[in-house]
């Protein structure tokens, strides 16, 4: 089996596409679907060094990550159809009630 | 044979990500996210996750996704109405920053050096199996409430009246 240098390079590669998808972009939906490219990069970390040590401990952590992006999506979708309905908009820009 | 696999799946992951958060129209990400999902499960077939690669296509590919589409279609924002981005210093400074983190994990990647472990079937089914329930039984449970906590709070953001 190969080393995991490059899984972690992989890893490191899709953790920073999502974050440049939330950092710059505007739209609320793909900002979530950005939040799931970082954990599943993530998830691609955890997967190369268990795998690698021989410990089925890497692949329940990355069970853990997967359980909390699903529980992450149907919440955060839950909040974005609520703020829809409430203003008409899913540009973040717009959405600064609580900036002072 | 890995290398070669590991090459194609990665590249598949790495351009449906770009995809992901270049395309203007949230559908085309959430396709674009659906690929991007699948070549990860490859990845980890190729490490020999094979339980990790199931519930990747089942519950990413399968459940995830499909409420993103549903969502996209129940908000269903006109093309002409879409956020317009534009390119402002804040937003390249953010882009340069997670091309600085990409840099940072090349460099700790490189530095990763820990002996092989023994066993060779570690992601099996079998093997994830027992220390779920065995060692790891407490998160498991934990993580049932953790779902529940979910489904109570999306019932409840999503009811017309808050």
């Amino acid at each position: 089996m190969m080393e995991p240098t490059a899984y972690l390079l992989l890893s490191g590669i899709l953790f920073g596409i999502g974050v440049v998808g939330v950092v710059a972009r505007k739209n609320a939906l793909i900002i979530l679907m950005s939040v799931e490219i970082m954990l599943n990069g993530v998830n691609v970390a955890f997967i190369a060094v268990g795998s690698h040590l021989g410990d089925p401990t890497g692949s329940i952590f990355a069970f853990m990550v997967m359980t909390v992006a699903a529980a992450e999506a149907a919440v955060g979708l839950a909040i974005l159809i609520a703020i829809f309905r409430l203003k008409e908009t899913i540009d973040i820009t717009e959405l600064s009630v609580l900036k002072w | 044979m890995e290398p070669i696999l590991f090459i194609l799946f990665g590249a598949i992951a790495v351009g449906g990500a770009i995809m992901v958060v270049t395309r203007k129209h949230p559908m085309a990400s959430a396709l674009y996210l659906i690929l991007t999902l699948f070549a990860v499960a490859a990845i980890f077939v190729l490490r020999q996750a094979h339980f990790l690669a199931a519930i990747q296509v089942i519950v990413y590919a399968g459940a995830v996704v499909v409420l993103f589409i549903f969502v996209i279609m129940l908000v269903n924002v006109p093309e002409n109405k879409l956020p317009v981005e534009r390119m402002t210093g804040m937003r390249l400074l953010g882009v340069v920053a997670a091309g600085l983190l990409i840099l940072e994990s090349a460099v700790l990647a490189r530095r990763y050096a820990v002996p092989a472990g023994s066993s060779v079937d570690a992601g099996s089914v079998q093997a994830v199996g027992r220390a779920l329930f065995t060692d790891y039984l407490l998160a498991f449970e934990i993580t049932s409430v953790l779902l529940l906590a979910a489904v109570i709070g999306a019932i409840a953001m999503a009811k017309k009246k808050i």
